[in-house]
Formats: C-alpha cells, structure tokens, sequence
C-alpha cells in the first residue's frame, strides 16, 4: 500500500505542477512510513517540503497555500499527533469555503497514518475519524486495499473540499493488484464479497479483518456481505441501505471507540430508514472506551475476526 | 519550609518607540526610519483616519440601536491601520484580525460589508480576492499561518525580489499582542524565518487583549522577540501615522524584494473596551484610559495639518460632508443588508452538496416555508 500511494502522489504531482507536500520528515527521509520516498529528488524542495515541527503550521500554512491556490497534501506523522493541528482543522480549514459564500475554495488533503496493531508506543495509534467526520466541511476517506490507496489518494488531491485522509498503517506493507483504469468514485462503498445473510460494514483497518470474518463464516455456511464504506463523510448510504434491505442484519466494525462512534452514525441511520426490513439490532464491534491500550494488550482490544463472528451469531440469533 | 525569595525580575532594556511626529503635532526625523515627505500625501492620510473613525463611532451606534450584535471598536488605532494600508500596494495580500477596519476602508472595501459578520447576515461579508483583504478571523493568531502560507505561495510563484513594482508581492498580517501568546503565531514566525518569507507581522499592541495587561503576555515588547526567531522587530507610536506607515513601508519593501519577514509593533491603546459588550470599567483605571486619549492619534495629525496649512480649511469643511454621508450610508446600508438564505449555509458547506446534506436541506426549507402551525403540529 505504501509503494500505492507513492505512485499515486507522484501521479498526482506530475499531473497538477499545483500539487504540492508538506510535512515532518517527509522529503530527504521520505516519511517516517516511506510514504513520499524519492519524491523530493524527483520534484524538488519547493514541492516537497520538509517542514518545520509543527502541526498547526501544516495545516494553517496549506490554507494560505490553497488560498493562493495551491492544492497542499499534508502528512500529519501519525494520528496522535493531529491534535496541535485541530484548530486549524475545525475552526478554519472546515469553515472558509462557508464564511466566504463559495469563493475560497480550500483543495487541502490531510494525510493521516492512522490505527493501531503495530505494536507502537502511546499516541501512535488512534483512531480520530468521528472527531473530523462530524465537522461539516470536511471530507473523509480511507483505504482499504493498494488500488484503493492508489486511486483513492489522486481523487482527494482533485477534489475541490478538504479532505482527511486516513491511512490505516497495518496495511501498509499489504500487497494487491491495481488497475489503473477506471476507479469509484471517492464517495461510493464498495461490497467486496456479496453475501445475503448478514451485512458487515467496516472500513479502513478493519475491511481485512471483516473479510477474513466472513471466509470463516462462510465455511460455518454463512454467507456475510462486506460493505468497505471507503468514505465516512459524506458516507453512501445507499449501497449500505441496499445491503441491508436485502440481508435484514447489520454489524458495524471499527477501531475507533464504541460510545458515539462511526457505527452509532450507521445504526441510527439504519433504524431510521430500514426499520421495516431489520430482522435484528444492529450490533457494533469497536474499541473500548478507554484509552488504546499499551501495545501488549492491543490484539484482544481490537475488533478481530472471533468478535466479529460473534456479533454475526448474536445478530443471526433474533 | 520558609518560601524561597526571588529577586524582582529585570525587566529587559527598551527603546521608546520611534515616533515622527509628536503628540503636539511637530515633526521629527529617525535615522532608523527615513521617510520622505514628499511621497506622503498627508491629506488623504488624515482622510481616512477621520472616516474610519466616523466608521467606527457609526457602528457602535448602530450596536447600541439593537441593529448589530456586537461591534469590536478601533478608537484609537487610527494612525496604527490607516498608516499600515498606506504601505500596501494593490497586489499585496492583507490577513486581518477582527479589528482591522480601517485597514479595511483603506483596502476600497464597501463599509456596509463589515457589518454583515456583526449583524448576523453572513460570516464573512466580501470578496478576500476581490480586495486583497482576507476575511475578518475571530480565533486569536489562526490567521499568523493562513499569511505564512500565502507568502509560501509567492515564493513559489515567483512573486518577490524581480524587481518589477507590479509583480513583487508581500503578505501584511495583523495581531494584536495577546496573539503573542498563541502557539499558532509562533509556529507562524518559526515558519516565517526559516523560510524567509515576504511576510510583514503588524501588532498592534493596544496594551489589553479583553482584560489582560500586556504584562500577562510579555516582559519584553514584542518588537524584541522577532530577534529570538530571527527576524529584524521594529517598535513604532503606533498613534504616529507617520512612523506606522513608514515601518510598514520599509518592512513591505524588504519582503518584496526577498529579505524576508518583519515584527513591527505598534505601541498603540485600545481607547473604547474590548467590543460593545465589554465593561472595560472592571478592570482598568479611568486615569490610565485619559492619558493615552491625551495622545489621539488624529489629533496630532490635526494639529500637525492645521499648523503647517499643509490643507485649506476646504479639507476640512469637505471632510465633515463626507463624514455624515458614510454616516448615512452606514445607517441606510446596515438595515439594508440582506437576510441571509436558509439555504446558504447548505450550499456553501462542500463545493458539490453531498446528497445526504441537500435532503437535510429539502426538509429544512420545507419546515421553514411551513411556519409554525398555530398550536398544532405536523
Ligand atoms: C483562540 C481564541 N481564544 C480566545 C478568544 C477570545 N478572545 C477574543 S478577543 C481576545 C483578546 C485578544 O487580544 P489581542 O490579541 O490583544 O487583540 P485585541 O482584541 O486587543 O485587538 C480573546 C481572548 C478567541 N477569539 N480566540
Ligand atoms: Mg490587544
């Protein structure tokens, strides 16, 4: 994934000479994760900048950037350190495009390697999506799978609204085709195995770990459909919607904490426009409310393929 | 244990601020800071200073009349903005505070827009791009990095150091000095000077941010920080127009042709409180507010005019008709100001509106077009 998205930086630099990086190590060393590795030798230190430490400068810097038009693509080092930039993030960069009636146009993307089983220390782990999807404004995507990366990370640089990027990091070193020629659209969900017992919606990280869920599934002779919601502002609810209708069960997966996360959002919307046609709650399997826990712990605290079969027997159970 | 005793701190050496006309209007010269009279046009300086403060006083007015919410006042840092703007060249690029409307007068915007953000019409008001003039930003030192990143643009764009008046471009952000203490202004000049950006900093130290004294924030004037990061800081009257416009100018000029940003800080006074909901009573003397309202910053220039009959007294008489005019104009333009469409914020929110976004929208106009149904709901 990460050889994905450098390919599709590059793209991205050679197509639009707009196109620039900015971030914390990201030009001589390439990022701390490889992710712009030989980009500055190729484009020069005007277009790949190494910045100086600090993340409200990334982020206030990219909007005076765009303003001047630019397209900026930040690299926030990892998603415990996207805090110093929030303000700039919420109070700006959401809110301009708003406050001027359309005429400051904000093409900002925020790279976030983001998520935990790697084994890191504090802060090097998070899961901060719900903090950015419910700001109005914002954009938020993330990938899956390389041809995701690769595609996925072009669209965002093209698109005229600031878009949060997250990187689930436990994928990076995930190998996988791409096919260069025609991608969804950024905004759509992608059903990766069909299925008509139950529908698992996940994201990110976690698309894997529910696919693995559902191989295991089917050889118990359950047949789950997968939804990779790819971008969770503005979600697709149609293609969620759809699944469902059709499956009548939905478990919802991620990282991220259980109070007031994502899953809330699709169970909420679940209930409100499928009503009718659920044959059972819809059940989240997430994080826990606390803290990420120190590194030894993290492999029972995170949402893996026993918990997700168990929230597919329970639904299946009503 | 017995607390331990620490000396009274020392406070750092300081200049006073280089002034170039006095408080009774006399004129003086600074080496540090050369100013050529003949490219002053001290008239239109006074001008604008008289308006912009007409300005202000009409929208504290319009605030007390219930027509505004709320109104941030500039009363005495006429000489400090008007001065400032005089410095700017059309294609300069201004990120202001929220207290920067003479800067504004200056920059050509219509005076009935800034009531817009006040009122409760919009959030914004103008065209930024239109005037080269940023809109107003609330969130204290936000707007130190939007400037830091536009000059990172000019560099780019090959916008300094050519040598062409037209094409050689800088930044002029303002602050006030309790945005000193934000991370955000630091990261801002950390940015500034590493890269050497065409980037001028203007601060206004009007001595208060709301209640906090400028000690609060700093034991030393802000000018002397710019050294710390790098950068040459420079300490003007800021109710010196004179001394305010030629800093700015000699700043803007050393972004433009590439020596890189600048701290000025205009020592300067907040004369009326924070905005119209402030009781500035609370917490400073009445004694210290008639001191520095002893050293009006339009009444020097007044004085220096009147003494030297650098103007007729036709400035003056045509001066007081273009007050009641903008007077009018504010009035009429203020009540005039459009209401905001309930659909706006929907449509401004994402380039394209998200479908989910324009069904929250049809279900909002729906209810709004519907009213209140007299006691019964829907
Ligand atoms: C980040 C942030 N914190 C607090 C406030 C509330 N606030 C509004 S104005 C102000 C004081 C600002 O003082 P200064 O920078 O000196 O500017 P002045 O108002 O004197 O022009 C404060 C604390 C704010 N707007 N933004
Ligand atoms: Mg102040």
């Amino acid at each position: 994934m990460v050889k994905a998205l450098n390919d599709g930086l590059r793209q991205a630099l050679t197509d639009d000479p707009k196109v620039l990086l900015m971030g914390e190590d990201i030009g001589r060393l390439g990022g701390v994760f490889r992710v712009t590795d030989g980009l500055r030798k190729d484009f020069g230190d005007l277009r790949v900048v190494d910045t100086p430490l600090g993340e409200a400068g990334i982020v206030g810097a990219a909007i005076g950037l765009a303003m001047r038009g630019y397209r900026p693509v930040c690299e926030l080092q990892f998603d415990g350190f996207v805090y110093p930039a929030a303000n700039q993030i919420i109070t700006q960069l959401a809110k301009l495009r708003h406050r001027s009636a359309g005429r400051i146009s904000l093409p900002v993307v925020i790279r976030i390697p983001y998520g935990g089983g790697i084994g890191s220390i504090e802060h090097h782990s998070e899961s901060p999506e719900t903090y950015f999807a419910h700001t109005a404004g914002l954009k938020v995507v993330t990938c899956s799978t390389p041809h995701d990366a690769f595609h996925m990370i072009q669209q965002a640089v093209a698109d005229d609204d600031p878009v949060v990027f997250l990187e689930p990091k436990r994928h990076y070193w995930t190998k996988g085709e791409i096919d260069p020629s025609s991608p969804q659209p950024l905004d759509r969900a992608v059903v990766r195995p069909e299925g008509t017992d139950v529908t698992v919606i996940a994201y990110g990280p976690t698309v894997p770990v529910a696919l693995e869920a559902a191989e295991v599934a089917a050889e118990e002779g359950r047949s789950v459909e997968v939804v990779d919601l790819r971008s969770l502002s503005p979600w697709d609810t149609t293609t969620v919607r759809a699944s469902v209708h059709r499956t009548g069960r939905a478990v919802v997966v991620h990282e991220a904490a259980h109070s007031h996360g994502f899953g809330a959002e699709v169970a909420a919307r679940l209930q409100d426009e499928e009503f009718h046609f659920l044959e059972a709650p819809v059940v989240r399997v997430t994080g826990y409310d606390t803290p990420y826990p120190p590194s030894r712990l993290e492999s029972d605290w995170l949402p893996g393929v026993d918990r997700i079969l168990n929230a597919i027997d329970r639904s299946l159970s009503y | 244990m017995a607390p331990t005793e620490t000396a009274p701190p020392e406070t750092a050496p300081s200049d006073p601020p280089i002034q170039l006309l006095d408080r009774s209007g006399k004129l003086s010269t600074d080496d540090r800071l050369p100013l050529d009279l003949a490219t002053v046009d001290l008239a239109t300086l006074h001008r604008d200073m008289t308006l912009t403060r007409r300005l202000d006083t009409e929208a504290i007015a319009l605030q007390r009349q219930g027509e505004l919410g709320l109104w941030p006042s500039l009363r005495g840092q006429e000489a400090a903005q008007v001065g400032a703007a005089h410095a700017l060249r059309r294609q300069d690029m201004v990120f202001p505070t929220y207290r920067e409307h003479g800067v504004a007068w200056c920059r050509g915007l219509d005076p009935v827009a800034l009531l817009g953000l006040f009122r409760g019409t919009t959030l914004g008001g103008w065209d930024p791009y239109a005037h080269h003039f940023n809109l107003y930003t609330l969130v204290i030192g936000a707007q130190t990095l939007h400037a830091v990143g536009y000059a990172m643009g000019l560099h780019r764009d090959d916008s300094t150091g050519t040598g062409d008046p037209d094409r050689d471009t800088a930044v002029l952000a303002f602050l006030g000095d309790g945005a000193l203490s934000e991370g955000e202004t630091n990261e801002a000049f950390v940015w500034a000077a590493a890269q050497n950006l065409p980037v001028v900093f203007f601060c206004q130290n009007n001595q208060w941010a709301i209640s906090a004294p400028y000690s609060v924030q700093s034991r030393i004037p802000a000018a002397q920080r710019a050294a710390g990061y790098g950068f040459p800081g420079i300490r003007v009257d800021g109710n010196d127009v004179l001394a305010c416009l030629a800093a700015t100018r000699q700043a803007l000029h050393r972004a433009r042709s590439g020596g890189g940003p600048t701290l000025i800080e205009a020592v300067t006074y907040r004369l009326n409180a924070h905005t119209t909901a402030d009781d500035a009573t609370r917490y400073r003397p009445a004694a210290e507010t008639e001191d520095w309202a002893a050293r009006d910053p339009l009444e020097r220039l007044e004085a220096h005019l009147r003494s030297t009959g650098a103007v007729t007294d036709d400035h003056f008489t045509d001066l007081e008709q273009r007050e009641r005019d903008l007077a009018e104009q504010l009035r009429a333009g203020c009540r005039e100001l459009a209401e905001p469409d309930p659909a706006s914020p929907f449509e401004h929110t994402y380039a394209q509106i998200p479908a989910d976004l324009r069904q929250q929208l049809r279900e909002h106009l729906e209810f709004v077009s519907t009213g209140p149904q007299d006691g019964e709901r829907q």
